[in-house]
């Protein structure tokens, strides 16, 4: 029982990571834009956040360098994209590399370092809740950031009329600039969030979560990030969830490890990325689910004047 | 909906609402718009007529901002303005209607009328319904447009506009796909809207429409204007002729000489996937070799679907009713490869994506369907094959490009119209199920593929023709069915009827003018 508890109130510390990622990098494949430099954004954050609360010993400060780089990052990536119209996939994948040079290079005089990590919330009363109250209420405060985020998120995509017009410029920008909407104005500051929730992602791993540094602490957090936004079909609840499941199985699979479970380490490393695809590709395998929310346009640069 | 006040006086006869003076419009060496003069007063519907690639489009994209003059001023009420995008040209007063429509598949029309609108979708709906009724555009405002057909969508880009109240309306062709009954009453729509001072641009190439309802005509021919007439004044044939710079092409029609039946559709009924689209109930006809069927309808009545299973690209169901037979054996189960083995041919009423793969060369686009007439050995292409086979259609149907090796998107719709009609004729179907051909092109490019289709009929082919200009099924079909809310009419021979019975039944009322047809026959 104790396990159980521990894994799903586990669970949530694990899946911000993923959760902040995916959610930014959400907000930027809708309005059309895909920047796959999710791991190098959050490489570098992770480093300038450690870096500040090692300095500093404040991880609001930390946190907030963080999304200063995420998002400092993501603008040379719009400038590359939007302004001189270069391949995504290929701009983004080098801001990636960028960031994760940039992060090791900076990183190396911390390495093995730490610093300390933020102390956890207890709800009042509701904390005292069994089981319930140790899972959902004994976390930290960027947990139950993340849960708001996720419902602003949705609300704000599908709920108003600027997450109305961000939409449908991701699925045909010409048409959206025909109806007076300025599309890459609007691209940019998609971007920008995308970049600045990696960075708070980032950041969050490397001083809340695991509060040492080490390089590549990352450790492909990123690529799964862009991989949930696939595979949740482009919907931040499915996405959230999807991340969820991936901290539970992933803490699961290590408190089976310690208790002796007999069965191959590398069978349990896999079992978080196994199961997550199972479950997501269930869920994405209706057509028309991905019709009506896969960006159209995703991939494509615009440009206003032919 | 609020209009604005009644004939504003500031605005005489004088001073033009909208003017261009020597506007020209270059992209690299070609010419699309060179030294163009036009001018439109408030209350005023004036038409711009132009055969295909005249420059039209490029035209009405300047003056809504979507791209800017090489050269020349537009003034607006007496100012020069730079209008620099299609929200400073809102912002202006100027609403447009895009020939391409400009709505988002995945969401509603409440949604779409909400981007260019303040309200919320829900606030909106009623007030959709409202104009829709008002206009008899009938729509429903919380249908996701991607279950709309091309007719329905038209109807929502007009009301759209409408409901913005601009002072200039630009049109580009607007009646491509309205029933005659409701063309007469956007008409009477836009006569109302004229009355209270607000300014038409109207592009069409119905020329009988331009005499009915514009004041003044500007004519314009490679990119230049060639006159500026009172369409009322003239003839059509004249107007056609001012336009294209001869006479128009009218296709011959001989007598057809029907053979023994080559396609035969019995009891066919399809349930579409999604339930707000009209599927199939109960179709049946039969189509004879040495024939064109007509098939008329407003779009939305259940042509896209019977399209779609014509052409194999919905194979019908083990289980389904009713059954296509194509030279006397069952097809139903067969797709679209199995069927054109069989020398079926099919050209889609979507030219880019269906007919043709946008960003792929013409040669690759030939290659394509006609990959079976030797252009592939072994799995290798036949590059020669290929090339002959395409410079054989582009010369056949006089299609305007820079060779094989243009992308397919570079063409102007007509031209890439005439390509894919012609790619198809090539491989000498037996039956040709050909959907809108020659939706939004202009009277020449349309006149030609009308003759081809006549003179294929000629050659032995049956030949079924989905369209919604009637004008165009009594110049080429032979026999005409008439599509409503799935059902397909009994088909009525096109000699012993007449457009006005045909619009009846197109709403509904197949039993319309019967007493006639038979006192007709006897």
């Amino acid at each position: 029982m104790s396990v159980i508890v521990f894994v799903l109130s586990g669970a949530f510390a694990m899946c911000v990571p993923f959760a902040l990622a995916a959610l930014g990098e959400l907000v930027a494949e809708k309005s059309g834009v895909l920047n796959l430099s999710v791991e190098g954004m959050m490489a570098l954050s992770a480093v300038m956040g450690f870096m500040v609360v090692a300095g500093t010993g404040s991880h609001v400060l930390g946190l907030g360098a963080g999304m200063i780089a995420g998002a400092g990052l993501s603008v040379i990536f719009a400038a590359l994209v939007l302004l001189f119209r270069a391949n995504q996939v290929a701009a983004g994948l080098a801001v990636g590399i960028l960031g994760m040079g940039l992060s090791n290079l900076l990183g190396r005089s911390y390495e093995g370092s730490s610093v300390t990590a933020l102390a956890k919330i207890r709800v009042p009363v509701l904390s005292e809740i069994p089981v319930i109250g140790p899972i959902l209420f004994v976390q930290d405060i960027v947990v139950y950031l993340t849960v708001v985020l996720v419902i602003v998120i949705a609300w704000f995509l599908y709920h108003t009329k600027p997450g109305l017009r961000l939409r449908v410029i991701g699925e045909n920008p010409e048409t959206a600039y025909a109806l007076g909407m300025h599309p890459v104005a609007v691209r940019l500051a998609c971007v920008a969030f995308g970049g600045m929730m990696a960075g708070l992602a980032g950041a969050y791993a490397s001083t809340i979560l695991t509060p040492v540094w080490a390089q590549n602490m990352i450790a492909g957090r990123g690529w799964v990030a862009v991989a949930l936004v696939v595979f949740g079909t482009w919907r931040p609840i499915r996405i959230a969830l999807g991340a969820y499941l991936f901290g539970a199985v992933g803490l699961a699979s290590l408190s089976l490890q310690s208790l002796g479970v007999g069965v191959p380490s590398q069978v349990m490393s896999a079992s978080p990325y196994l199961l997550t695809i199972i479950v997501l590709v269930v869920i994405s395998a209706n057509s028309l689910r991905i019709r009506l929310n896969a960006p159209m346009a995703l991939g494509q640069n615009f440009s206003p004047h032919g | 909906m609020s209009l604005p006040p009644l004939a504003q006086p500031q605005y005489s006869q004088g001073e033009p609402l909208l003017r261009l003076e020597g506007v020209s419009k270059k992209f690299g060496t070609l010419v699309a718009n060179c030294d163009v003069d036009l001018s439109i007063h408030p209350s005023e519907i004036v038409a711009v007529l132009g055969e295909n690639g005249a420059g039209k489009s490029t035209l009405m994209k300047m003056i809504f901002g979507v791209m800017q003059p090489s050269a020349g001023s537009i003034y607006w009420r007496g100012q020069r303005v730079q209008i620099s995008s299609p929200a400073q040209a809102r912002q202006l007063g100027i609403g447009m209607v895009f020939q391409h429509f400009t709505l988002f598949e995945t969401i509603t029309v409440a949604e779409n009328v909400a981007l260019s609108m303040p309200g919320t979708p829900q606030e909106l709906a009623g007030k959709i319904r409202e104009a829709s009724q008002k206009f008899g555009l009938a729509v429903e405002p919380h249908a996701p447009v991607y279950s709309l057909s091309v007719g329905e969508r038209q109807r929502v880009e007009l009301l759209r506009c409408l409901l913005q109240d601009p002072s200039l309306l630009i049109l580009d062709e607007p009646t491509s796909v309205l029933p005659p009954t409701a063309i007469e009453s956007l008409f009477q729509t836009l006569r109302g809207l004229q009355e209270r001072g607000i300014a038409i641009l109207y592009i069409s190439h119905k020329l009988e429409e331009i005499r009915a309802l514009c004041q003044r005509a500007t004519i314009l021919r490679h990119g230049r204007v060639t006159g500026t007439v009172v369409p009322k004044d003239e003839t059509a044939h004249r107007l056609a002729e001012l336009m294209i710079g001869r006479e128009i092409p009218r296709s011959s029609h001989p007598k057809a000489t029907p053979g023994e039946v080559v396609l035969k559709v019995s009891g066919l009924s399809v349930q579409e996937a999604d339930p707000l689209a009209v599927g199939l109930k109960n179709v049946s006809f039969d189509l004879r070799e040495g024939e064109i069927l007509g098939i008329a309808g407003v779009s939305g009545n259940g042509q896209r679907t019977l399209a779609r299973a014509l052409s194999g690209e919905d194979t019908l169901p083990p289980s389904g009713q009713g059954s296509i037979e194509m030279l006397g054996r069952p097809v139903g189960h067969l797709g679209a490869a199995e069927r054109r083995a069989l020398r079926l041919a099919f050209v889609p009423e979507e030219r880019m994506g269906r007919g043709a793969a946008p960003t792929m060369a013409l040669r690759e686009n030939a290659l394509l369907t006609a990959h079976g007439e030797g252009m592939v050995r072994r799995g290798m292409i036949q590059r020669e094959k290929q090339e002959a086979f395409t410079l054989k259609c582009i010369a056949d149907m006089d299609v305007r490009s820079s060779g094989p090796a243009a992308p397919a998107s570079t063409l102007s719709g007509g031209n890439l119209q005439k390509f894919i009609v012609g790619r198809e004729m090539m491989l000498r179907p037996r039956v040709f199920v050909v959907s809108q051909p020659t939706w939004g092109i202009d009277v020449g490019a349309a006149a030609l593929v009308r003759q081809k289709l006549v003179d294929m009929r000629g050659q032995g082919s049956g030949i079924i023709v989905i369209s919604e200009e009637l004008e165009e099924l009594f110049e080429v079909a032979d026999r005409i069915a008439v599509m409503f809310d799935g059902r397909l009419s009994p088909s009525r021979s096109t000699a012993l009827t007449t457009p006005e019975i045909i619009g009846q039944m197109m709403i509904g009322l197949f039993d319309a003018g019967l007493d006639t047809a038979r006192e007709a026959a006897q």
